[in-house]
């Protein structure tokens, strides 16, 4: 890559760094008076920010998300139209916007017209959309929104973006450049005003300052904590050390929750910002960035991005003639959901199995390699320049008395709009799930919402008008976590999904104390004793299910309270809180065997509607205790005797003519 | 010092210490299964956990550093309940067969379970399966008593150095293994046995199989003999109620007379003869030029330690067997002659501090032709066991002493049982052979102690002799980093295997704490200070034996007999 | 050393070694900090870590062939042997749960007739369940052969499976 520059006679580089190289990007040199550089600038900033484009741009989604809806297809789709039909237009990827359930999303902004976004436009919808669209025409069908600008003529009948109810209700901070800037260029990010806030905090502000503003800002850790970063910073900073570390927590492991690598996938210019302005608070020349290996295209853009940053002398050596050096080191995780644990993590950038240990020590005083270390989650750090340049009012501005801010949620599963949304603290849970995500499809009913990933709980109707912040989810038996809302409907069953979690979570129990490694493992069995088994219960079995669940409350409070992490301590509350809120649920299973939500299989009771049945014989051969029988093209029969209630003729049948109840 | 108020009363502490230890002096005992004396707290079991005013959840109190005024619930209903509870779901995962294991009554698990009142299963389902590993001479590893305290994995790594063992896997699949999960035969397993001393279930044990010895006892024609390591004798009574550092020498020698053998000898004779070996050895390199500095082969675990991971100081190793073998090789040799004995009607048995000399033993170069030195090593432990199961009362017994020819010793032979004993030993006899004159003071302070590494520059004649005495295989490593990196003061070195020397060797009770390694030196430097034979070349037997049959020190019969070479071992290191 | 090398075992492969070695000279050196990042490049090269690999990994940083062992049995990312040409992955995040990945995972696992961790024999396919591939909008999400394939229905997963059986066998074709 060619090194960005202010205007052609600029000298900036990392070799010989210009303390004003931001703002001459910005606003035209400083070091000579010269109109055609600064007109040069002008329309050079004009057009990174596409305030107006010379030919059709056309924005094609590829984050994951995107890719995986099939966006590689719908890109080649449209750079086989441009170049089979000789089309002079620019064809860009940029990253997510979060309307996960709009992918393929597809961007089109003509010259002199505002930018448009199109959904779900697969591969073969390319060639009519951009025929269409090129004779300025907007195929309705495709269309969900326009974006909202001064300068650019609009078109008839689409609505706003600001009006979608999908972002109406959002306050986008953090993610206000994703999916709208092309993440593999610096200039794009410099452009709409990215690296000021380092800039500033460099030339103008002590570390001692930046803390200060920081944790005056009301800015809490955005990885599930919650504690106040400013304050962690001051821990570290004034503890004396040779050298100090910054660590980035971007092993997004709590399934369920993907706004990291959407934040870096889209924006990552922001993340190395944001960790430039935290390395200078608290002393730290060298950061590690430790994210998950399963982000290769986020690692993929950081890596970009570090580069690009580097040669433009915005990380490395005498950053802007400031005096102070920042290395960025990229670590890839293996795969431990533990080592989203902050001394796990150490352990494992240090190349050891990622096993907590008690704290204190905690690692701001003894972090990495010994040394005082800052842990950050990705998005505390996409906070951090819009603090540092509108201030810690314009941040608090916004959030709940004890909750400053926004924060972006991971809307999933039983809902109609899946995908990314930042709110501001104090929004409620309706309004995320309900305006943002459209409710509930195919006309089911609400259930809860897993809030908080494994560690977090379930919240039910009764708490749907909860306003989101730290302190009211803790109340309900929840925790903000990292931020995955997964949304459930009548057909979830809560004892299933809390034997769900106690599998997910003794499986990533680190194995080092015994409360977390064997707890779990024998909570998972008490669940798994409930919604099993009605036909293969013999012996003792009834027995020990009605004794797992007497101790079961017991074991999961002594888990909470001995637990040497996190994880372990917060492992118990899917359990905790299913229990609180749905004992009707466990009380069907234990005392009735049965499954009221119908999907604990072996609780349920299986036949064929002869009437949908053809007779085609699949579930036959894919019955694993010969239950099943019946001539050819002629309705089944299942023999109740026989049935082992393992589910599989369901899962097989291709007419849905097996009941289940 | 600070206040810190337990249990509504007040007790000192001292800034920056944990919590556990504060109320360990206090007299309040919290129990624990992961902590390590002298080692950094891992948190692991959750056992030590305390109600702290303050705190959102129990704190474990072996990682919880004091703090003035903090106020301290040991023993509430909660924390009690919480101990109870993770004891439990341990309980649930572990084989019900304390009747059948070697840990019955020393177990910490057991204990816990009695003193914790459990009384029920009340967890329940799929336990943990694993092969035992049987292939070590020395150790038995059965992965399903594990509780996985990872007290054997810090030793193996932070005291020995050899760290042959990790956990493996994750969750509630994780094991404690070797490298790959193999057998500890093909692993950089030293035999130490630190591991088992550590460890608070039966998941290590030592290998036991002494039925050929019982047969041996009962058969009229074979004539079995007995030596006694010198650490034995101060360490036995303990098994027995007798407090630590109370040297049984004589009730042991009665023990075993008892048990039916036919002689009993004491190891610190053949110390005695391997300090004339040994110390001759050193003064011939001294004069020679030969490799220097020269390293003790006393202990088997560090011969193994050098074999495999400094090839290259093999030459530097004494070529001295180690004092169990000579004693063998000589019963086998000029006893057998002397009695009118077929050697091959002779079972020598051996109890010693150590698991290594199960190893040891069966080493190739440790059999001539088809006989074996020593037929069957016991531990500490083991000869413990065969006491209680053939219902010997200790406190009906009178001491009597050792059958001749081998049951003399001078006190110096005895020092062998504590680190920088050899050396004490050697010096001494050094100067003799040196000099021809006894040393004035035969204390050598700068050895003695429980010391890493203890260094020191001593005068024997007109040579100023720089020694070195290690214990603990993690210090050996570091010295000989130093010496690879080009250290070359020293002349020579003794090492012993385990820290402090056999006093605390891998084959002594379970249980042992620092303090009854501190009583056990003691007894040893007492026994050296009381008795009259204090050096190892005025000991009469040994004196006999050169007249009788070795004629000298190096001479061909000893290399025969006495001597012994090594080999570079490829294991997974 | 070379010795332990040479005996190492079935991990040893013909040529193995230069790949081998390459590798950790990109690792001139030796900090216990490398050694997931060795680890990770080593699997990416081979496939998976050998014995030879992991006591050759051991004697280049000098730690304990146990400790690596340790490490790399630890995370989830690392393999003993050798995988399929694809590997499946499905997901079994809390979106995909919700959404029935349970069915899905059943499916595949009847199509491929092997249980998470096993090859196939035919050496097409491995299977492996992930914990969140990240892509909880899209749920539920499986992934082969590195393609990711959204909102998958258990009826769905055969035809998944067939396209890349093809594949393999016109590759081999």
């Amino acid at each position: 890559m060619m090194p960005l520059k202010c205007c052609d006679r600029c000298w900036h580089g990392p070799e010989r760094p210009c303390p004003d190289f931001i703002t001459c990007f910005s606003e035209g040199p400083r070091c000579h008076a010269d109109a055609t550089c600064s007109e040069k600038a002008k329309s050079r900033l004009s057009a990174l920010r596409r305030e107006s484009v010379p030919r059709p741009a056309i924005f094609v989604g590829t984050g994951s998300c995107g890719l995986g809806a099939g966006a590689d297809k719908t890109l080649a789709a449209v750079r086989d139209y441009v170049s089979s039909k000789g089309i002079d237009a620019d064809v860009l990827e940029v990253g997510c916007i979060g309307m996960c359930t709009a992918e393929p999303m597809v961007d089109i902004q003509l010259p002199g017209r505002a930018r448009v976004s199109f959904g779900k436009v697969t591969g073969d919808k390319v060639p009519a959309l951009l025929d269409s669209m090129l004779e300025g025409k907007v195929p309705f069908d495709l269309v969900l929104y326009q974006f909202r600008s001064q300068t650019l003529e609009p078109f008839e009948g689409v609505l706003r973006q600001d009006q979608h109810p999908f972002f109406a209700p959002q306050t986008r901070r953090v993610l206000v450049n994703c999916g709208i800037i092309n993440p593999a260029s610096i200039g794009e990010y410099l452009a709409r005003g990215g690296y000021q806030a380092m800039a500033l905090g460099l030339r103008s502000r002590t570390p001692a300052e930046l803390c200060d503003t920081v944790e005056k800002s009301g800015l809490r850790g955005r990885g599930g904590g919650g504690f106040p970063t400013g304050t962690k910073w001051k821990f570290a900073a004034k503890e004396a050390a040779d050298q100090r570390y910054l660590v980035c927590n971007a092993d997004e492991g709590d399934p369920g929750a993907f706004m990291n690598r959407a934040e870096i996938e889209g924006d990552p210019h922001r993340l190395l910002e944001g960790m430039a302005i935290a390395a200078y608070a608290i002393g730290a020349t060298k950061a590690y960035v430790y994210i998950r290996a399963e982000y290769p295209l986020a690692i993929k853009r950081l890596n970009e991005a570090i580069a690009q940053a580097k040669a433009m002398g915005l990380l490395g050596r005498n950053i802007l003639d400031s005096g102070f050096s920042f290395e960025i080191v990229i670590k890839q995780g293996a795969g431990a959901f533990v080592c989203g644990e902050e001394t796990a993590l150490l352990h494992s950038i240090e190349g050891r199995r990622g096993m907590p240990r008690p704290r204190p020590p905690f690692p701001a005083v003894k972090g990495l390699f010994g040394k005082p270390t800052v842990i950050n989650n990705v998005e505390t750090f996409y906070n951090l320049p819009g603090i540092v340049l509108n201030g810690p009012e314009w941040f608090a501005s916004v959030g709940t008395e004890k909750s400053k801010g926004t924060k972006v949620f991971a809307l999933s599963g039983r809902v109609a709009r899946t995908g990314l949304a930042e709110v501001a603290y104090g929004t409620t849970v309706r309004q995320v799930i309900f305006d943002i995500g459209g409710g509930i499809p195919e006309g089911k009913a609400f259930k809860a919402v897993q809030i908080g990933g494994p560690s977090g709980g379930c919240l039910p109707t009764e708490h749907l008008d909860l306003p989101i912040d730290y302190e009211s989810m803790k109340s309900a038996g929840a925790i903000m976590g990292s931020g995955g809302l997964v949304v459930m409907d009548e057909t979830t069953c809560m004892v299933d999904l809390a034997r769900f979690f106690m599998d997910f979570i003794q499986r990533e129990s680190c194995g080092k104390c015994i409360p977390c490694r064997e707890g779990t493992r024998r909570m998972l069995g008490i669940l798994t004793h409930i919604s099993e088994g009605r036909r293969g219960e013999k012996g003792t079995a009834t027995l020990e299910r009605f004794q797992g669940v007497m101790y079961m409350q017991r074991l999961a409070n002594v888990i909470r309270d001995t637990s040497l992490c996190g994880l372990g301590q917060t492992a118990p509350n899917p359990v905790l809180s299913t229990l609180r809120y749905f004992r009707e649920e466990y009380e069907a299973h234990v005392f009735e065997r049965r499954c009221p939500a119908g999907a604990c299989h072996e609780l349920l009771s299986y036949r064929v509607e002869a009437e949908l049945c053809k007779g085609c014989g699949v579930c036959v051969k894919s019955c694993p205790s010969d239950a099943i029988i019946g001539s050819l093209k002629q309705p089944h029969e299942i023999l109740q005797d026989k049935c082992i209630a393992c589910g599989t003729c369901v899962e097989t049948c291709r007419f849905g003519a097996i009941r289940a109840a | 010092m600070i206040q810190i108020q337990v249990n509504n009363k007040t007790i000192e502490a001292k800034p920056g210490e944990m919590l556990l230890g504060a109320l360990r002096r206090a007299g309040i005992q919290v129990p624990t299964l992961c902590n390590m004396e002298e080692l950094l707290p891992t948190g692991a079991c959750r056992m030590c956990v305390v109600e702290v005013e303050g705190a959102p959840a129990l704190v474990p109190s072996c990682a919880f550093p004091v703090r003035e005024g903090m106020k301290v619930k040991t023993h509430s209903q909660r924390a009690v309940r919480a101990r109870k509870t993770i004891l439990e779901l341990l309980l649930a995962n572990h084989p019900d067969d304390c009747l059948y294991c070697p840990r019955n009554g020393s177990c910490e698990l057991q204990s816990l379970a009695e003193n914790l009142g459990v009384r029920q299963r009340r967890y329940t389902g799929l336990k943990s399966q694993h092969k035992i590993d049987t292939s070590s001479p020395s150790l038995v590893r059965d992965p399903d008593k594990c509780i996985l305290c990872g007290k054997c994995v810090r030793v193996c790594e932070e005291v020995q150095g050899v760290a042959c063992l990790d956990f493996i896997g994750r969750g509630s699949q994780t094991t404690v293994g070797t490298a790959f999960n193999q057998g500890l035969n093909v692993s950089s397993c030293v035999a130490c046995g630190q591991c088992i001393r550590v460890c608070p279930t039966g998941a290590l044990s030592e290998q036991s199989h002494f039925r050929a010895m019982l047969n041996a006892i009962d058969d009229p024609e074979m004539t079995v003999c007995v030596q006694v390591a010198p650490a034995v004798s101060v360490t036995l009574g303990e098994e027995f109620g007798i407090k630590p550092g109370a040297d049984i020498a004589g009730l042991l020698n009665a023990a075993l007379r008892r048990l039916g053998f036919d002689y009993v000898f004491d190891t610190g004779f053949s110390a005695d003869l391997t300090i004339m070996e040994e110390g001759s050895e050193l003064v011939h390199r001294l004069q020679n030029g030969g490799r220097l500095p020269m390293l003790t082969s006393c202990s088997p675990g560090w011969i193994k330690f050098v074999e495999q991971f400094y090839p290259e100081m093999i030459p530097n190793l004494s070529t001295c067997k180690s004092p169990q073998q000579m004693l063998g090789a000589v019963v086998k040799g000029y006893f057998a002659e002397r009695q009118k004995i077929d050697p091959a009607k002779i079972f020598t048995v051996s109890v010693m501090p150590c698991t290594a000399k199960k190893f040891e033993a069966g080493r190739a170069e440790m059999v001539r032709g088809d006989m074996a030195d020593i037929d069957l090593v016991l531990t500490t432990r083991e000869l413990a066991r065969i006491i209680r199961m053939r219902g010997i009362d200790f406190n009906a017994l009178e001491a009597e002493t050792a059958d001749t020819p081998f049951g003399e010793r001078s006190s110096a032979g005895k020092l062998f049982g504590a680190t920088g004993g050899v050396m004490e030993a050697a010096i001494r006899s050094a100067h003799f052979l040196v000099t021809g004159k006894e040393m004035e003071n035969l204390k050598v302070q700068p050895v003695r102690g429980l010391e890493g590494i203890k260094t020191a520059t001593v005068k024997v004649g007109e040579v100023e002799l720089n020694v070195a005495v290690v214990s603990g295989l993690a210090n050996a490593r570091k010295l000989l980093e130093e010496i690879r990196a080009g250290r070359k003061d020293l002349h020579f070195i003794e090492v012993m295997t385990c820290p402090g020397g056999c006093i605390n060797g891998g084959g002594q009770p379970i249980g042992t704490d620092l303090e009854a390694v501190k009583a056990r030196m003691q007894a040893l430097y007492r026994i050296d200070r009381e008795e009259g034979v204090r050096v190892s070349h005025a000991n009469p037997s040994v004196q006999r034996l050169y007249s009788e049959w070795l004629g000298k020190p190096m001479s061909d019969v000893s290399h025969k007999y006495l001597h012994t070479h090594y080999h570079a071992r490829e294991v997974l290191k | 050393m070379s010795q332990t090398t040479a005996s190492a075992g079935p991990g040893a492969t013909p040529g193995s070694d230069d790949k081998l070695a390459h590798v950790l000279a990109t690792f001139p050196e030796a900090k216990r900090e490398y050694l997931i990042p060795i680890l990770q490049a080593v699997q990416e090269s081979q496939g998976f870590l050998s014995r030879e690999a992991i006591v050759r990994i051991a004697g280049h940083l000098g730690l304990p062939a146990s400790k690596v062992f340790g490490v790399a049995t630890f995370y989830n990312q690392f393999r003993f042997q050798s995988q399929g040409r694809f590997n499946v992955q499905v997901c079994r995040g809390t979106a995909c749960h919700v959404k029935g990945s349970a069915a899905v995972l059943n499916a595949v696992k009847r199509g491929l007739k092997v249980e998470p961790g096993q090859t196939t024999r035919d050496g097409v396919f491995s299977l492996e369940v992930v914990a969140c591939i990240g892509a909880c909008g899209l749920a539920p999400v499986i992934t082969a052969g590195g393609d990711f394939h959204a909102a998958v229905q258990p009826d769905k997963v055969n035809r998944i499976l067939q396209s890349y059986r093809k594949r393999a066998a016109d590759d081999a074709a």
